[in-house]
């Protein structure tokens, strides 16, 4: 086990390396520099010039690459090129952000998700069913930017009970910290619990039809034991990995979610920094992301060895 | 040679046959009947739009119009004043919605269908040779698999839109699409490796069959009912994607009509004109929700289990 998560670890860190030099390359292949970006065509060279010494961007492209990899290894991601703050500190700001909706939105997701699927596999076509396959289906035809419109239509501006605009960070108290990121982690968590109940819904379905239920049903095992205790067990194992396959769905959601809620998080600082090719942020922002998918995959790996005893890392290497 | 054709033939018209079966099972699924009827007719709308639309896609009338209201004036510069009825409104540029969204779906359809296409082009190629062939194009494709999952699939669209200097649809089709390569590549790699050792592949091959012919011949066939079902099933995250990236501004361009600008436009009334986000929301809704439909009935058509493709 110990080794295993040594190996993942060992894994993942070369991945973060083989991303972090994608992105730095992949930023200056980008048309027009940022000092172009920024001061139009009409800029004094001279100006240019000494913002770019400033910046270490006069130097040749391999000495860039080896001073940011080492200032990386550091968790030192240079200086914003627009406002010269520190990119860890704008990091710092913006992801607890995203953080916020994005988990707020998969506890969201999957608190209806599985309730949802159980009370559908165990009613399968009659109406329980039908009706959360229904919004199952509707829920996962609308983009989660469009679900936070129709939430901020609704709670915001019909009944005026939430903002709709806006974040409150945690240290100003948990309650308008809920109030700012409820919407948001509702418009992302709503498309991610229907595809989750889907899935769950067909995985329990399964597993309530497999001989072993029979038998228990045979022996006298009640339903709810039967349900809870042999099915959802079994039934747990391609759910968790979905689930955390799924997790790119709110990924993506928290990035359009953030434009309409006027949250300023990593989404729109991705697509800001990129469209004032500013390179140290968005290789920052690329690279948190990345890690922070990374991480999911990790406990979603780590989830099967408590879920199912029979899946451990100890004597294969690889999975 | 003559007879080693014929048979060959013969066993084409037998792979045929699945159609008329599939066709069946689609037809008695009412779900996938009524997606493809919603679909038929949203794409005779896109394609007719010139002729369906009520009113020209850059005329501008009153702003902030409510559905069934109307607009007075000279709109078309005749000298009389006409009243304009719009069913569904106006948004903030005084332009008629039920013709944006018309005009819209021409973008939605016409991105969805060319970046699955893409995808299934470049996917099912990759695949293809890295199952037949297997060496260093199958790891090269599976270390790229397992890189894709730290850059979701959003970063690399913007990304791929950013090189591409600026917006437009190609662009957008690209970069939504490479996000849809490796759902091909992996369908198809997997068919390859159950296949590549079957009796009649390596008979094919010992009669001397050039290796694209067996790949192209004998083994995607197999595959033909999953990536049918694939291409159905990546139509509507498309279209999703379409509408995000628009949304968030890097879709394929500020003048054009998408759903997804809309929506972005009505988000700044929210309070003003409800209507100038929410009817682009159905309108995706209605599409994806249609294609979904009737992907799925076509997954249980071909008996393809959900674990085998990638859908929402």
């Amino acid at each position: 086990m110990k080794q295993h998560a040594l190996a993942r670890l060992g894994q993942s860190a070369i991945l973060v390396w083989l991303v972090s030099t994608i992105v730095f390359f992949w930023v200056r292949l980008l048309p027009g520099g940022p000092f172009q970006t920024m001061f139009g065509q009409q800029a004094n060279p001279q100006v240019i010039k000494n913002m770019a010494t400033e910046f270490g961007l006069n130097q040749p492209l391999y000495m860039q690459y080896l001073n940011w990899m080492s200032d990386l290894v550091l968790l030192d991601g240079g200086r914003s090129i627009t406002s010269g703050e520190k990119v860890t500190s704008i990091l710092l700001q913006a992801a607890p952000k995203s953080i916020s909706i994005a988990v707020l939105g998969a506890v969201i997701g999957l608190s209806l998700a599985f309730p949802a699927a159980i009370i559908s596999a165990t009613h399968k076509d009659r109406l329980p069913d039908i009706v959360s396959t229904i919004i199952a289906y509707i829920g996962l035809s609308m983009p989660g930017f469009f679900i936070g419109i129709l939430l901020a239509l609704i709670f915001g501006v019909y009944l005026g009970w939430l903002p709709v605009f806006g974040y409150t960070p945690l240290s100003e108290g948990v309650i308008p910290w809920l109030k700012s990121v409820a919407l948001p982690a509702a418009a992302v968590g709503l498309p991610y619990g229907a595809v989750v109940m889907r899935i769950t819904r067909s995985s329990l379905i399964d597993t309530l039809n497999a001989p072993y239920l029979r038998t228990a049903r045979a022996k006298g095992v009640g339903s709810r034991v039967r349900l809870y205790k042999h099915a959802l067990q079994n039934a747990l194992i391609p759910i968790v990995t979905i689930a955390g396959i799924q997790f790119g769905i709110i990924v993506v959601g928290t990035v359009t979610v953030e434009f309409v809620f006027g949250i300023n998080a990593l989404g729109r600082l991705l697509v800001e920094s990129i469209l004032q090719r500013n390179y140290p942020v968005t290789q920052g922002v690329i690279i948190l992301i990345a890690v922070m998918m990374i991480l999911i995959n990790i406990i979603v790996d780590l989830t099967y060895t408590v879920l199912d005893p029979q899946i451990s890392y100890d004597s294969e290497a690889r999975s | 040679m003559s007879s080693s054709t014929d048979s060959l033939d013969a066993a084409d018209r037998q792979q045929r046959d699945w159609f008329g079966p599939v066709m069946d099972t689609v037809l008695s699924d009412k779900r996938a009947v009524v997606g493809a009827a919603v679909i038929g007719s949203i794409i005779v709308l896109a394609v007719f739009a010139p002729y369906l639309a009520p009113t020209e896609p850059q005329t501008t009338y009153d702003l902030l119009e409510p559905p069934n209201s109307h607009s007075e004036g000279d709109f078309d510069l005749d000298g009389t004043t006409e009243e304009i009825w719009h069913p569904l409104g106006t948004d903030s540029q005084g332009k008629d919605i039920l013709t944006e969204l018309i005009y819209g779906a021409r973008i939605s359809l016409l991105v969805a269908f060319a970046t699955v296409g893409f995808a299934l082009l470049v996917g099912t190629t990759i695949g293809m040779l890295a199952g037949y062939y297997r060496g260093w194009i199958d790891s090269l494709l599976m270390r790229y698999i397992d890189l894709q999952w730290a850059f979701p699939e959003i970063v690399l669209a913007v990304a791929i839109i950013a090189v591409a200097g600026g917006i437009g649809v190609v662009p957008v089709i690209i970069a939504i699409g490479f996000g849809f390569v490796d759902d091909f590549a992996r369908l198809v790699r997997s068919e390859v490796l159950k296949t590549r050792e079957e009796a009649y592949v390596t008979a094919a091959r010992a009669v001397g069959m050039r290796p694209r012919r067996v790949m192209f011949r004998e083994i995607l066939p197999n595959v033909t009912g999953t990536i049918l079902v694939q291409i159905t099933l990546l139509i509507p995250i498309a279209i999703l994607w379409e509408a995000g990236l628009s949304f968030i501004g890097m879709g394929v361009s500020p003048s054009t009509p998408t759903w997804g600008l809309l929506l972005a436009d009505g988000r700044q009334f929210l309070h003003e004109a409800w209507w100038i986000s929410v009817l682009p929301g159905l309108a995706i809704l209605v599409t994806v929700l249609s294609f979904t439909l009737f992907g799925e009935g076509l997954r249980e058509a071909f008996d393809v289990s959900e674990r085998e493709v990638h859908d929402r």
